[in-house]
């Protein structure tokens, strides 16, 4: 049954377009507040730990790219532009609420702490990356950090993140779920799954959209015909906010209360954090084919990092000689554990069947011998898996 | 030991497991009050409370996720499709994620605690759309364990193991069996291995495999053999993967001889698997070729369901071409 409505008694539709969703923003370019407008709490030091993490995240983001373009690395996915949506959203969590992110979300690690290291060595797909070299770069995961394993097929993880956030609620110690996702995944039927769920269902779990105009090279306009992702809340009765998504303050502000509503009320919440994708889509990737240089130079004014700096600059607790010092103290340490993690080894070629099942079936175990004894036959043919012929024997039993 | 058919079974494996294990979560369209629409979940939600046993959008790719997400978060779900026909919306969730969670993550993360239960196969006069066997297409997903029961006592044992099992489980459920289906139960908790096939009949001339719903199709065939002096070997295989090639091959072994039988359509079906990786074991050992009894290579039909079964004449006359050879 429907809500007790009116009845009419001529034919009347209705668009949606009676329903406009205004976008919260609370800092200027220059990082001044706008009229009326309140900065959120937020200490020194929390303000800091963020603007670092944005500003790891920007400068891995240019070195790993670099990387790829002299072939050290196959792959790669920058979220330049980007900073402020995800690493103003995770500020906003406490540091044990799940994260389910796309695969654009480096910031939301690098603000929870995963090391260059651990970044490296998944980049690499070395023996030491936790993934076990079985993904492409960019598919971190962490236990530590809570932040769940990326996987490449779109919005798989939205009605995941539900059924996370269900159980966070069967558990009852006030933990919610994030998840993030981008507006072209929004369509994909696990979106509207997920969402109506979580309403019927009323879990603590946040979406956040990532609206940053284009899936791959597809512009919103040939994506959707409604304004933008936020109006699909209303036909699920659901909390929805659209936050300007260069706006660290206003997208820590808007994640604080959505958590709040998720984790004291049940509500799960909507948000979409209006930004846009500077960098190509990945490095396969190159968006002069399906955009201007015009356009993008108009974003790259609004650029969120900028943006914040200019805010810390302001409090007095940010400037140019800090920035300088940060700036050259991340490279280093990024290009010191790039050539850590190019010296590791590959993982042992016995890793290539455990934890397919929790135990190594015997059907499997039968194919990995016949495996093995052909890498010992042809080494020269086999380099990654000869050099890792001996080293499997625990990693085929399962386990980290 | 008590007598009952295979959905008061199942309805008890769930009741024990949800009553063993407070982390135990049933859940799909129409689960709860009602009780599912086959009754396997009847007094499931009265019994733990809604937030237990409850019903869903209908949204199978929704319920799956939903699922895994559960389950990865360290809850045992336990879903229910309610048709297998109806399954291929959530075909990515099951293949791309369920099945490769921990693979991918290198065991930082699983969905070791999913078990999606749903009724499958023909012989109700369900056409296309409620009469589907699929379960090959899973057996083609590493990752996964599939399994099918042929009786009350193999599904409530079967069924509580593979909620259990730390891997993600389809637990297929002939629902033409559901009710025609009854026997001795034992009243307890206890579980039956996964991977593991049984012989329910032993004989000399011939190994017939089968699972779930055929194989009292089978066994009718091993007895309507016996007249003709044939003695049958009967092989229930319960898991499609991993399937117990060691238990076939013994018995090939022994008979020489193997018909394997199911209602999934010939072509790709997992009797091919079977017979592949029998041929290569037994090869020395085959007295005539291995031969399928299936289904056509349709769609699932209606008015002519009978003639599009593989039924037990079928199977016989496959086993007297066999030993005929």
């Amino acid at each position: 049954m429907t809500r007790d409505t009116s009845s009419v008694h001529v034919p009347h539709f209705m668009t949606g377009d009676e329903w406009q969703v205004p976008t919260f923003a609370l800092l200027r370019q220059d990082g001044s507040l706008h009229d009326g407008a309140e900065a959120p709490e937020l200490t020194h030091d929390k303000a800091l730990r963020i603007y670092r993490a944005m500003r790891f995240t920007r400068v891995l983001d240019e070195r790993m790219l670099a990387a790829q373009r002299q072939g050290r690395l196959s792959f790669y996915l920058q979220s330049t532009g980007e900073e402020a949506t995800v690493v103003g959203a995770t500020a906003a969590l406490q540091d044990d609420d799940m994260i389910m992110a796309q695969y654009r979300e480096q910031g939301a690690l690098a603000y929870r702490g995963f090391s260059i290291d651990e970044f490296m060595n998944q980049l690499f797909g070395n023996a030491l990356d936790y993934g076990k070299g079985r993904q492409m770069p960019i598919h971190y995961g962490s236990a530590e950090y809570h932040y769940m394993t990326i996987s490449s097929p779109l919005a798989t993880q939205i009605p995941q993140a539900v059924g996370y956030a269900y159980g966070q609620k069967l558990d009852g110690e006030g933990r919610c779920t994030i998840t993030f996702f981008g507006e072209g995944a929004a369509s994909e039927g696990d979106f509207h799954a997920a969402l109506n769920m979580a309403s019927v269902h009323q879990v603590p779990v946040i979406f956040l959209c990532r609206n940053n105009g284009y899936a791959i090279s597809t512009p919103v306009v040939e994506q959707f015909a409604a304004d933008g992702i936020a109006p699909r809340a209303f036909g699920y009765r659901m909390h929805v906010i659209r936050v300007d998504g260069n706006d660290l303050l206003a997208v820590y502000q808007a994640t604080l209360a959505a958590r709040r509503l998720a984790v004291e009320e049940n509500k799960p919440v909507l948000i979409e954090a209006m930004t846009y994708r500077l960098a190509a889509h990945s490095s396969s990737d190159d968006p002069s084919g399906y955009r201007s240089q015009k356009e993008e130079a108009a974003w790259r004014e609004k650029d969120p990092l900028a943006r914040m700096r200019h805010w810390l600059e302001r409090q007095g607790w940010w400037d140019d000689d800090e920035e300088r010092r940060l700036e050259e103290q991340l490279r280093d340490e990024m290009l010191a554990a790039m050539k850590r993690a190019e010296r590791q080894p590959p993982p042992p070629l016995a890793s290539l069947v455990s934890d397919v099942y929790d135990e190594v079936p015997a059907a499997l175990a039968e194919q990995l011998a016949v495996l093995e004894a052909h890498v010992r036959r042809y080494p020269e043919e086999y380099p990654r898996g000869a050099a890792g012929l001996d080293a499997g024997a625990e990693t085929a039993a399962g386990g980290q | 030991m008590a007598h009952m058919n295979m959905l008061q079974a199942i309805n008890q494996a769930l009741d024990i497991a949800m009553d063993s294990d407070p982390r135990v979560i049933c859940f799909g369209e129409d689960v709860g009050g009602f009780g599912g629409v086959f009754r396997a979940t009847s007094h499931l939600q009265e019994k733990y409370g809604k937030a237990r046993c409850f019903n869903t959008p209908l949204v199978e790719q929704g319920i799956v996720g939903f699922a895994n997400g559960l389950a990865a978060q360290g809850h045992r779900a336990v879903a229910e499709i309610q048709f297998a026909d109806y399954i291929y919306p959530a075909f990515d969730q099951i293949v791309n994620e369920s099945a490769k969670f921990r693979y991918r993550s290198g065991n930082l993360f699983n969905v070791g605690g999913l078990t999606i239960r749903t009724p499958y196969g023909g012989g109700i006069s369900g056409g296309h759309y409620h009469s589907q066997s699929p379960e090959a297409y899973f057996a083609h997903t590493p990752g996964l364990k599939v399994v099918v029961p042929r009786n009350p006592h193999q599904a409530k044992g079967l069924l509580l193991a593979a909620i259990r099992d730390p891997n993600p489980v389809l637990f297929f459920e002939p629902k033409r069996l559901y009710r025609a289906s009854s026997g001795e139960v034992p009243e307890g908790d206890y579980q039956l291995p996964l991977g593991e096939a049984e012989v329910v009949k032993e004989g000399a001339d011939i190994t017939l495999v089968a699972w779930g719903a055929q194989l009292p199709v089978v066994e009718e065939a091993a007895e309507l053999a016996e007249r003709d002096g044939i003695s049958s070997e009967v092989i229930d295989l319960r898991s499609i993967l991993p399937w117990d090639r060691d238990c076939v091959a013994e018995s090939v072994f022994k008979t020489g001889r193997l018909v394997i039988s199911h209602e999934a359509p010939l072509t790709g079906g997992f009797a091919a698997e079977i017979a592949a990786a029998i041929q290569q074991r037994c090869f020395l050992y085959l007295e005539s070729p291995i031969a399928r009894v299936t289904g056509l290579d349709t769609p699932f039909p209606l008015t002519l369901e009978k003639e599009y079964l593989p039924d037990a004449l079928k199977v016989l006359e496959a086993i007297r071409a066999s030993v005929n050879f």
